[in-house]
C-alpha cells in the first residue's frame, strides 16, 4: 500500500511535468497542425539558462537566499525561451505555413538538431549538476510516504499554471482569438485578428511552459545536460497524442496518465517481467502506450470533439 | 438619404485575380458610394466571391487597384482593412463551430476596446436579431443554417463596418429564412452601412439593391439600376430563369 502511494506521488510529480511539456505541443499543433519536435529542446536551453544564471548569481552573491536564486534563474529562463520560440516560428516555421506537411516536420527536427548543437558547443557535453536550491530531502513520513520539498512545489506549481493558461484560453480576449484562429485562420483575419501575432503568441507561451518544466525536470533529477530535452520531449508528445493533440486538456490528462503509468511500471516492471527487466527500462511504457494508441484510437482519450482546443 | 461627396467609398479598377495561372477576374471596374446598397450578380464561377475575398484582403490581386475611402488598399492585410471598417460575411458563413454563440458575435468586435459601445451593439444585434439571444450559451457548429447566417451577419456588424460585404447570404436557406434575412440585411442598409451584396438569387438581389452589376467569367458584362436590370431581357433569360 505504502509502495502504491509513494508510486502514485512520485507519478505525479512527472507527470505535472510531461503535462506542462505536452501543452506546448498541443497548442501549436492546434492552432497549425504541426509538431514541433524541437518543442522538448526549449525545456533543454529552459534548463540550462537557468542553470548559467544560478552558477553566476553564486559567484557574485553567494548569500543570496535560494528562493530568490532560483525566482530569478527562471525570470531570466523565461524570456530566453519566450525569445526563442519567438525566433523559431519567425525564423523557420512560417516561411513553411503553405508547405506540404512533411516540410515543416522536417524542418522541426533540424530546429532540434540545431539547439542541441548550439547548446553542446556553449554548454559541453557533459552533464552538470543542476543546484538543487529546493530541499530534495524528504519531508517527515506521512503514513510511510516519502515526499520531497522539490516534489510539492512541482505539482503545485504545475496545478497553477494549468489553471491559469486555461482560464486565459477559455476566457480571455486573445485566447478566444487562439481558439478562433485554430479553428479558421481565414475568417479570424476577417475579424480583425492578426493572425500571424496570436500564432506566434501561442508559441511563446508554449516557450514559457517549457523553461518551466525544464527548469522543474533538472531540480528535480539534479542534472542538466544539452540532450535532456530529447526524452521528456518525446514522452510529452506521447502525452499530447495520449490526451488527443490539439487539446488542452487532454495533454494535461495525458500527462499525468503517462507520469502514473510511468511510476507504476517502474515500480512493478520486475515482477511483470519476472525479473527480466528491473526500472531502468521505465521509457519502455510510454512508448508501448503511443502505439497503442495510435494503433486503437489516433484521436486520443479527449479526441476532437472538446471546444477548448487552442 | 444617400449622400455623394466627392469620391466613392469603394472603388475598383481594372481589378485582375489569378489561381495558379488561371486568370479568375479579368479587369473589372465597380463603384461604391456611401450609403448605398449594390448587388453583384451571375452564374457560378463568374468571379464574384473572388472579388469580395480580394475586397476584403483574404485573396490576392494580380493587378488594378483596389480603392477604399480614398486610399489604396491593395496590399494591406484582412485584419487591417476590418479596422478601417470593411467587413467580409464570408461565403458559407464562416462560423467558429466550436465556439459559443456569444463568443462569435464578439470575435466581430475584437478590434474594439470601447467596452459600453460593445455592450450597447450586442444588445442591438439580440433586437434585430430575437432567435439568437436565445441561444448565446450554445456551441455555434449547432445552430441552423439560417441562425448560423444571422450569427455571422450579427458578428460582422459588431465590428461597426462602414463596408459590409455579404456573400451569399441566401445560400442553402429556405425561403422564409432567406427573407428574414433580407429584411435584417435591409434594416442594416437603413442604418447607412453600405453593403455589397454578392447573390445567385438574382431576383431577390435586384429588388432589394439600388444598382447591380452582372459579372460573367470574370467581367463586368452589365450595370445599372435594380429596377433597369430586372427589366433586362438579358438579365431575365439568364439569371432569372425565364424563356424570353
Amino acid at each position: 500500500m505504502e509502495t502504491l502511494i509513494q508510486q502514485l506521488i512520485n507519478g505525479l510529480v512527472i507527470g505535472s511535468v510531461y503535462a506542462l511539456i505536452a501543452l506546448g505541443y498541443t497548442m501549436v499543433y492546434g492552432i497549425l497542425g504541426l509538431i514541433n519536435f524541437a518543442h522538448g529542446d526549449v525545456l533543454m536551453v529552459g534548463a540550462l539558462t537557468a542553470l548559467q544564471t544560478m552558477l553566476f548569481l553564486m559567484g557574485v552573491a553567494p548569500g543570496l537566499s535560494p528562493i530568490y536564486m532560483l525566482t530569478i534563474a527562471l525570470m531570466v529562463a523565461i524570456p530566453v525561451c519566450m525569445t526563442l520560440g519567438f525566433l523559431m516560428e519567425r525564423l523557420a516555421y512560417r516561411r513553411l505555413r503553405n508547405a506540404p506537411r512533411l516540410a515543416p516536420l522536417i524542418t522541426a527536427i533540424g530546429m532540434s538538431f540545431l539547439l542541441q548543437t548550439v547548446a553542446m558547443i556553449i554548454w559541453g557535453r557533459n552533464y552538470h549538476t543542476f543546484p538543487q536550491l529546493i530541499s530534495t530531502t524528504p519531508l517527515e513520513p506521512i503514513a510511510g510516504v516519502f515526499i520531497t520539498p522539490v516534489q510539492v512545489v512541482i505539482i503545485i506549481a504545475s496545478a497553477a499554471i494549468m489553471i491559469g493558461l486555461s482560464l486565459l484560453v477559455t476566457r480571455s480576449k486573445i485566447g478566444r482569438a487562439m481558439r478562433a484562429t485554430a479553428e479558421n485562420h481565414r475568417v479570424a483575419s476577417l475579424m480583425g485578428v492578426d493572425t500571424n501575432a496570436v500564432i506566434a503568441f501561442t508559441f511563446v507561451v508554449g516557450a514559457a511552459l517549457a523553461a518551466i518544466a525544464g527548469v522543474m525536470f533538472a531540480s528535480n533529477y539534479g542534472i542538466a545536460h544539452y540532450g535532456m530535452g530529447f526524452m521528456p520531449g518525446l514522452k510529452a508528445f506521447t502525452a499530447a497524442v495520449l490526451g488527443g493533440i490539439g487539446n488542452l486538456g487532454g495533454a494535461m490528462l495525458g500527462g499525468i496518465v503517462l507520469g502514473l503509468v510511468e511510476s507504476f511500471g517502474a515500480g512493478y516492471i520486475e515482477h511483470l517481467s519476472f525479473g527480466f527487466l528491473n526500472s531502468s527500462y521505465q521509457d519502455i511504457f510510454a512508448f508501448i502506450i503511443l502505439g497503442l494508441v495510435l494503433i486503437f484510437k489516433p484521436t486520443g482519450l479527449l479526441g476532437e470533439r472538446v471546444s477548448d482546443r487552442a | 438619404m444617400q449622400t455623394k461627396p466627392g469620391s466613392p467609398l469603394l472603388k475598383l479598377q481594372n481589378l485582375q485575380i489569378s489561381y495558379g495561372g488561371i486568370q479568375a477576374v479579368k479587369g473589372i471596374d465597380l463603384e461604391l458610394w456611401a450609403g448605398e446598397l449594390v448587388c453583384l450578380i451571375g452564374a457560378n464561377g463568374a468571379g464574384k466571391t473572388t472579388t469580395l475575398n480580394a475586397i476584403a484582403g483574404v485573396q490576392p490581386i494580380a493587378g488594378g487597384d483596389i480603392l477604399y475611402a480614398g486610399d489604396t488598399i491593395n496590399v494591406l492585410p484582412a485584419h487591417k482593412r476590418l479596422r478601417r471598417g470593411v467587413a467580409l460575411v464570408p461565403e458559407g458563413r464562416g462560423i467558429f463551430t466550436r465556439l459559443t454563440v456569444e463568443e462569435n458575435l464578439r470575435m466581430g468586435a475584437y478590434s474594439r476596446n470601447d467596452k459600453a459601445g460593445i455592450e450597447a451593439d450586442l444588445e442591438r444585434v439580440y433586437t434585430m436579431l430575437p432567435r439568437i439571444k436565445e441561444r448565446l450559451p450554445q456551441v455555434a457548429g449547432t445552430l441552423s443554417g439560417g441562425e448560423q447566417q444571422m450569427v455571422a451577419i450579427g458578428r460582422a456588424l459588431l465590428s461597426r463596418p462602414k463596408l459590409l460585404l455579404l456573400d451569399e447570404p441566401s445560400m442553402g436557406l429556405a425561403p422564409l429564412v432567406v427573407e428574414k434575412i433580407f429584411e435584417v440585411v435591409q434594416s442594416v442598409a437603413k442604418e447607412g452601412v453600405t453593403i455589397l451584396l454578392v447573390e445567385q438569387n438574382a431576383n431577390l438581389a435586384l429588388e432589394f439593391a439600388q444598382r447591380g452589376y452582372v459579372m460573367e467569367s470574370g467581367r463586368i458584362t452589365l450595370t445599372g439600376s435594380g429596377d433597369e436590370l430586372l427589366a433586362n431581357p438579358k438579365v431575365r433569360e439568364a439569371y432569372l430563369g425565364e424563356m424570353v
